[in-house]
């Protein structure tokens, strides 16, 4: 991946930053320029929420062919999470074993390097999360 | 808006074809719908490509113009010719694109194609291109790959379900059962369950046969308006119904993973324009781009109730001769999956099986047909149903 | 001095190999190789932890306990030698991760293992002056030896940061005082994987002479002596070391014990010494003074005297996790696990 594509996305893969609607309520990650409940209500309404980085897990997989940039983790637990405050996101569950797992469990964020590109490019940073 | 009918289809063979290039293979298809439709080519008004991503498979965009030039059809009618792309719906988008463009009555008649050359790049790098179909900021990047994803719905349904590992296998055993009887398929082999259980793990609970290969192949279809349609053809089949619709990108995003809601939103248009209701459907090619996909698909499709489409496959209700026949081609799993092929490939085995021309596979007394196409995890899907017109 | 310690953090991978799984490898007594550095396990990071990810849960950790406005801190530094980039710092990515950033200063540190309290000496120059009102100091390593070398016995990883401030200190300062040579006992050239040494050099005319000077002449300058403190916590490159260095200088075992930590995690270099002070700082009450030391090869020492306040009372440790905690929480992994997750053989593609 290149680095610039990465860059613009730190605030939400380093800290949870996401939005919330000024109109409705409604937590959205990653961040949203509009509510997709308010519309037009929600234009210029959308405020940076930084989230609490706990949740549960909805379902997962254990991934054994991953692409090779994530291969030193192989086997690895792959994640649909749902923050406390609402919204759902993809992440990788680390610090336990995979039969450990289960739909349910509470999990926290933890900082973790995501990928390199190669030996020689940049590394990657963001969210994974492990169990509370 | 006015009736638009299938007047001829053609199709290559799918798998790993090692000799033939991403033009050779699109051409081929063309060729052979242009020929089973009876027109010549200053009769057509259109040309629409569905391609996911010949960029990065091929290293070639602008492919709606090499096969306009290729099929003869640039220098002499210079048609316009369009790709489209809504990975693995491309096909069925550009049908439906083509369906529009002759429903409102700017043309009269069009090709749609459909083709993908996947294998001449190595298997992880066509994995990576295909999972471009995802999230590439929210999903990718954080370690999914197409088959987790897939995993997570199938582990939902299972838990919330009772689905069990076995009745996924099974929409792999009956595919690969229709498969074996379709000369174009990919693979032509009938396998067990036990094939399924033991081949190797990729995302847990699934496994290399819970999901579809990696191919090559091109379809083409070629529409006229209904009223022109018996000039051209004895065996004409109607678009009686289309409808499509999209969801979230990413798949943490739905309301419930074990639905796929633009296929039920898709569905329910197809439905109402074709004033018909699920039950009414005597066959289906459905997006079976891993055995979840298509227990999810004939669940959502109307077939069978919420949940219960595990069972449905258990009791071979989908395989020929039962209930209601799905994927008489061997589906995405058998038939094989050059992923913007794949929607225009599914008409063409609607369209055999509505002309009685689908020989061992026949479902006996087909009148309507349906065809299911989703593009990635379900943010993209098209529903289209068919009826022979006599 | 007012500027001290106002909170901090710790973090240690959960992996561990022991001696005897490194030594049935090269063909060596690896228990009785542990037994000889004091060694019974050390600390791996998973394949997708580094000194960044280890310093940013640090310094995570840190600011939960005292929960500060991280917009108030006014610089974070980062001492280790095994930053995951030779040129693009380590204090940045900690900076944007714990949201000091954008009005600040950063900078990473090198000084083998005393990094992480050089780092600490400058953030406590920068508040004590009143140039900044908070600041971030982190010593953290994933330290590696060559394979076959003896230092893979004991190099491992973890680290620790200290946010420092004038209020609400819970650990006032008393004193700083470094020694400073240039003996080359321990040194990595520039563009190479592993460190080389100078083998028993390394003892007397490097790690005893800056120790036990600087501890020396600390006491020295604040006219104290071994029995004056309740805690002394020493540079810890395995587990005799510190022991022999604590014993020629007087203390008693007891006052090394709970800031020792090389004999269950190895030696974490930069990291070694900021985790033992967190380690003291974990269990210490009001009134409590500390002695602590580092060591960097190449080579130096800084010494501080401490001395917990009543503001200690108040400090809410339970709001990140104990040291003792996380060297409780190990998983142990063979050597074939161990040489994948710190990248000593290459896979395909590399
Ligand atoms: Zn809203």
């Amino acid at each position: 991946m290149n680095m610039p594509r990465f860059w613009r996305e730190i605030s939400g893969r380093y800290n949870l930053i996401g939005s919330r609607c000024g109109n409705c309520g409604e937590y959205f990650f990653p961040k949203r320029d509009i509510c997709p409940k308010c519309h037009r209500k929600s234009m210029g309404k959308m405020e940076s929420v930084k989230f609490s980085g706990t949740g549960k897990v909805i379902s997962y997989s254990i991934v054994h062919d991953p692409h090779p940039a994530y291969s030193d983790m192989r086997p690895y637990v792959m994640a649909i999470i749902e923050l406390d405050e609402g919204p759902k996101l993809t992440s990788q569950i680390v610090d336990c074993e995979p039969e450990d797992v289960h739909t349910g469990m509470r999990v926290k964020a933890t900082f973790r390097k995501l990928a390199e590109d190669g030996k020689e490019g940049v590394i990657f940073y963001g969210y994974k999360f492990k169990p509370e | 808006m006015r009736d638009v009918a299938v007047i001829g289809i053609g199709i290559t063979k799918f798998g790993e074809l090692w000799e033939r290039s991403f033009r050779d293979i699109g051409i081929e298809a063309g060729i052979k719908a242009i020929g089973d439709s009876g027109i010549s080519g200053a009769d057509i008004d259109a040309l629409y490509i569905g391609n996911m991503s010949a960029g990065a498979f091929v290293n070639q965009e602008h492919v709606a113009s090499l096969i306009a030039d290729y099929v003869g059809l640039a220098q002499t009618s210079h048609v316009p010719a369009t790709r489209i792309e809504a990975a693995g719906a491309s096909g069925a988008v550009a049908f439906r694109e083509a369906f529009l463009s002759i429903a409102s009555g700017m043309h009269d008649i069009v090709v749609v194609g459909g083709a993908e050359k996947m294998t001449d790049i190595g298997d992880e790098l066509a994995n990576s291109v295909q999972a471009m179909a995802i999230d590439q900021e929210w999903e990718t990047v954080f370690g999914a790959t197409y088959a987790s994803l897939h995993a997570m719905m199938a582990r939902a349904h299972m838990e919330r379900y009772g689905t069990t590992r076995e009745q996924l296998a099974m929409v792999s055993v009956i595919n690969h059962r229709h498969g074996a009887l379709n000369p174009d398929a990919q693979f032509r082999r009938e396998i067990n369950i036990d094939t399924v259980l033991r081949s190797g793990m990729v995302a847990d609970p699934l496994r290399v046969f819970d999901m579809c290969p990696l191919s090559d192949g091109a379809a083409t279809v070629v529409l006229a308006s209904a009223d022109i349609a018996e000039k051209f053809t004895d065996k004409p089949v109607k678009i009686k119904g289309i409808g499509q619709a999209s969801d979230t990108i990413s798949l943490h995003d739905r309301r419930d993973i074990t639905t796929m809601d633009a296929t039920v939103y898709a569905a329910k248009r197809a439905y109402d324009m074709a004033g018909i209701k699920p039950e009414d459907v005597d066959f289906a090619e459905v997006y079976d781009s891993s055995t979840i996909s298509e227990i999810m698909a004939i669940e959502d499709l109307g077939f069978f109730d919420k949940g219960k489409g595990g069972k449905a496959a258990e009791d071979e209700k989908i395989a020929l001769g039962g209930e209601i026949p799905v994927n008489t081609s061997g589906g995405l799993k058998s038939r094989g999956h050059p992923v913007g092929a794949t929607g225009v490939a599914q008409i063409v085995e609607i369209v055999k099986q509505l002309r009685g021309e689908a020989d061992k596979r026949q479902v006996e007394g087909a009148k309507i047909g349906l065809a299911h196409a989703i593009g990635g995890t379900g943010g993209t899907a098209v529903v289209s149903i068919l009826e022979a017109m006599r | 001095m007012d500027a001290g310690i106002v909170s901090y953090g710790a973090y240690i991978p959960r992996y561990r190999i022991k001696p005897e799984e490194i030594g049935k490898v090269w063909g060596e007594d690896g228990a009785a190789r542990g037994k000889g550095l004091g060694i019974l396990a050390k600390s791996i990071p998973s394949p997708d932890e580094d000194v960044i990810t280890i310093s940013v849960e640090a310094a995570r950790n840190a600011l939960k306990r005292s929960g500060i406005d991280p917009q108030e801190i006014g610089a974070i530094y980062t001492g280790s030698e095994s930053h995951p980039y030779a040129v693009k710092p380590t204090s940045t990515v900690v900076a944007e991760a714990i949201m000091a950033a954008p009005d600040m200063t950063a900078a990473d540190y090198e000084f083998a293992c005393k990094a992480g309290t050089a780092a600490l000496q400058n953030v406590l120059g920068l508040v004590e002056s009143g140039m900044i009102k908070y600041g971030v100091a982190i010593g953290a390593d994933t330290s590696q030896g060559a394979p076959g070398d003896p230092l893979e016995y004991s190099a491992s990883a973890g680290g620790a940061a200290y946010l420092v401030g004038k209020e609400r200190v819970i650990a006032k300062i008393n004193g700083m005082y470094s020694y400073t040579t240039d003996t080359p006992d321990f040194w990595r050239r520039e563009g190479q994987p592993y460190p080389s040494h100078g083998g028993r050099f390394t003892g007397e005319p490097a790690y005893f002479r800056h120790v036990l000077t600087a501890a020396k002449k600390m006491m020295e300058k604040m006219g104290t002596k071994p029995e004056d403190y309740d805690y002394v916590v020493l540079h810890q490159p395995n587990g005799k070391f510190p022991r022999r260095a604590a014993k020629k200088l007087g203390f008693a075992p007891e006052q090394l014990e709970i800031g020792l930590l090389t004999p269950r995690i190895g030696n974490t270099y930069s990291g070694a010494v900021p985790l033992g002070l967190s380690a003291v700082l974990d269990i210490s009450k009001p009134g409590d003074r500390i002695l602590a030391v580092s060591f960097g090869s190449g080579a130096g020492s800084d010494a501080f005297d401490i001395t917990v306040t009543d503001e200690m009372e108040k400090f809410e440790r339970k709001r990140a996790p104990l040291v003792s905690e996380m060297v409780e929480n190990e998983v142990f992994i063979d050597y074939a696990a161990y040489v994948k997750y710190r990248k000593k053989i290459r896979r395909k593609g590399e």
